[in-house]
């Protein structure tokens, strides 16, 4: 009789906690920074209500602008690298070869170190390389592109390759063999069995580089710091290497109007990867197959 | 069946992750809100505090963290002595700006905070307390010391730092001493024209000399490239300010972007290492050279005497010149002497906490205690009546230049429009060293730049 009652109640005990940390970490900021984005504010308790002009502000920044093009630029080029390394390790690492175990485990390890940390040492080995042609990464935003690309490729392949191995191993047995007994040879296996069984780690794996990348802030802050920065034709510092993560939040802090124009651009870039993501989803998991 | 539950709580499980750590990522401050309203109603009131500094407490958010155990020290002392709780903390090295941001949210808020200079005070003008009638005030030896804004003083500045062209006097004395020398006495180098001689000569005859070249690498590394973009800069600014009788300015015309040019070129050439390395040289290793007597010429500030002493080299073996490029009477030009370190007291503490204080900032600067430890543990000469002696070899160059009727050059930096600015002038100076731009990408920078850096703190 009174069963149902009480299983609410242990349901709201059980629940508060976490529903607690979520309003006060999550739910109360997000709602408190689309508020103070309409506002001119130098600390968040302290905002005048200024309306759009943030907004119109954060679109009339060309170094935003551009960073969003380079950010895209940066995503495309990493989630494809990314995905196809992690994806040919976890296919070498689930023949069977002796020591693939530790194997494993190696490509995994970077994926454990901090992202600041990985940017300065990846920051001082490319610029020892780059010291023997007397350039270095902030004087070169190819170098700092490249550079970016190959440190994500290094941190992201090792845990996309574990996802990639439990999608291995999860494709039945018996449909291999039956596709074998249809005479299907190795590049058709690969292409009509194992990629479409495969579906659900890729979506994983694409939706995780994807907003991984797109959300890069740390390494990015690290390694180059945005370096170089030129002054464009309408005399605006531009930095080249800088994505949109590190833009909102120079942009925050480089001058006394500056906050409330950051945190439209935080705004702005939430529903960017937002829509990029839910696209993705979309579109990928209708390729996905039932066994 | 089963397959598509765990796919979907998977899936929203990825969604709301990617939801957070999105909603993390746009999140800059979010939190408190306790003290809202507040601030900006109180207007900056010039009458002596009201409030009884024995009931209030001091919070110092404290900038230098080189300093930070010598400040706890001192905090520790005066509530020692006085009954006043005293707070420092300090913040990791180049985020003050950020930290004072997130303080200043709390309901704890720092009373005691510090502005670089007139354009660090545009962001903070509201919360600074009028000083004009404080004690500490009166304690300064030059009003030119206080940071004002109109008819009130919202910043007090609390030291004093000299930097020019640090030299090694055992060495240019071995320069001058030698056959190829054509300036015969150190006291003799009292222009560009000289200096440039100089630094050719001793470049031309390094291994006579047993250096590697005249000046240290000029390191365009984060941690060095302020010496040009910043420290240099402040001398082609200094004198154009000076010709237009003006202080700050919305729109710097570049009159003397060509002498800045050929110090830069002088930097670069007669230089220990190729002018293409310089990209990744840094502030150790032009700190290092000097050390070792690989060069003659450092520019750098009295905040490296103890650097240097600690490396090995007595007070007698250095010397520091005026940064001469060639503009203006360079006889009787001095060392740049100024300050980015301005005390400013919370307006919104409440009336008890900032006569706390007040009482603290004036206690430091006239105490036997106080200057002792700001002379001594901290290394700071202050400008304040009270000051004690520094024992600092380049402070002492910088009163007797004084004495001697140089004018000091006074550091103009601080009206520099941005760290955005000073960043685009740091490029193009070192694309120009490593030969992948031209001189005109600097004065872009330099002109340009400023203009729109400018327009966007009006």
């Amino acid at each position: 009789m009174f069963r149902k009652p009480r299983r609410k109640l242990y349901f709201l005990i059980f629940v508060l906690p976490t529903l607690a940390a979520f309003i006060i970490g999550f739910v109360y900021p997000f709602f408190h920074g689309i508020y103070l984005s309409f506002c001119n504010f130098k600390t968040t308790s302290n905002a005048t209500f200024v309306g759009f002009d943030n907004y119109i502000a954060a679109f009339q920044n060309e170094g935003f602008i551009r960073s969003f093009w380079f950010t895209c630029l940066f995503v495309v080029t990493s989630v494809i690298l990314i995905n196809l390394i992690a994806f040919f390790v976890a296919y070498a690492l689930t023949l069977g070869i002796r020591g693939s175990n530790i194997f494993r485990t190696v490509f995994f390890v970077p994926n454990l170190i901090g992202g600041i940390i990985l940017g300065y040492i990846w920051q001082q080995i490319f610029n020892a390389i780059l010291k023997n042609y007397s350039t270095n990464l902030e004087l070169n935003a190819t170098f700092g592109f490249w550079g970016l690309v190959i440190l994500m490729c290094w941190q992201q392949a090792g845990y996309m390759m574990i996802i990639y191995i439990a999608g291995f191993q999860s494709v039945p047995a018996d449909l291999y063999e039956a596709a074998r007994i249809d005479g299907a040879n190795k590049k058709q296996v690969l292409s009509n069995v194992t990629l479409p069984m495969m579906m659900p780690s890729i979506t994983i794996c694409t939706f995780l580089t994807l907003t991984n990348s797109f959300k890069l802030f740390d390494q990015n802050l690290a390694l180059t710091n945005g370096a170089p920065g030129v002054v464009s034709e309408s005399g605006t510092m531009i930095y080249q290497t800088e994505m949109m993560a590190l833009n909102i939040y120079k942009t925050f802090y480089s001058n006394a109007n500056s906050r409330g124009v950051g945190q439209a651009e935080g705004v702005i870039f939430f529903l960017i990867v937002v829509v990029i993501a839910l696209a993705q989803l979309f579109l990928t998991r209708r390729k996905e197959v039932q066994a | 069946m089963k397959k598509t539950v765990i796919k979907r709580a998977s899936a929203l499980t990825l969604a709301a992750l990617m939801a957070g750590s999105a909603l993390a990522g746009c999140q800059s401050g979010g939190g408190t809100s306790s003290a809202a309203g507040d601030a900006t109603t109180a207007a900056a009131q010039s009458e002596a505090p009201k409030g009884n500094a024995a009931n209030g407490k001091v919070y110092y958010l404290n900038f230098k963290p080189e300093q930070d155990a010598a400040w706890q020290n001192l905090a520790k002392k005066f509530t020692e002595e006085k009954g006043i709780p005293v707070t420092v903390k300090t913040a990791a090295e180049g985020t003050y700006e950020e930290t004072l941001t997130a303080e200043m949210d709390k309901k704890e808020a720092p009373t005691l905070f510090q502005v670089n200079g007139p354009v660090g005070l545009k962001n903070w003008k509201d919360y600074c307390m009028d000083l004009a009638n404080a004690d500490i005030t009166k304690q300064l030896t030059s009003q030119d010391f206080a940071l004002k804004d109109g008819d009130k003083t919202l910043g007090v500045a609390y030291v004093i730092e000299s930097y020019g062209i640090i030299y090694n006097k055992t060495l240019l004395q071995k320069y001058c001493d030698s056959d190829f020398a054509t300036v015969k006495s150190i006291d003799e180098i009292n222009s560009f024209e000289k200096l440039k001689t100089v630094a050719d000569e001793i470049q031309a005859n390094k291994d006579a000399l047993g250096v590697k070249g005249a000046f240290t690498s000029a390191g365009m590394d984060a941690s060095s490239d302020w010496r040009f973009k910043t420290h240099l800069a402040n001398l082609p600014i200094y004198f154009e300010y000076k010709d237009e009788g003006i202080g700050t300015t919305d729109a710097i015309k570049g009159t003397y972007l060509d002498n800045y040019k050929n110090i830069w070129d002088l930097y670069i050439t007669d230089s220990t290492c190729d002018k293409t390395e310089l990209a990744s040289k840094t502030g150790t290793d032009a700190e290092t050279e000097f050390i070792n007597g690989d060069a003659v010429f450092f520019q750098n500030g009295s905040w490296e005497y103890g650097a240097v002493t600690e490396g090995g080299l007595k007070d007698e073996d250095l010397g520091m010149l005026p940064i001469y490029i060639g503009v203006g009477d360079e006889a009787k030009q001095g060392l740049c002497t100024g300050t980015e370190n301005y005390w400013c007291v919370n307006n919104n503490a409440s009336d008890d906490d900032k006569a706390a204080t007040l009482n603290f900032i004036n206690w430091c600067v006239t105490s036997e205690t106080g200057t002792a430890a700001m002379a001594d543990e901290m290394g700071f000469v202050i400008p304040f009546q009270a000051a004690k002696d520094s024992t600092n070899v380049f402070v002492k160059i910088d009163k007797d230049l004084t004495a001697a009727g140089k004018t000091p050059v006074s550091w103009n930096f601080p009206t520099m429009p941005s760290e955005d600015w000073k960043n685009g002038v740091g490029t193009a100076l070192t694309q120009y060293a490593a030969g992948t731009g031209d001189w005109d990408a600097v004065v872009k920078a330099f002109v340009d730049g400023w203009k729109t850096e400018a327009a966007k703190n009006a």
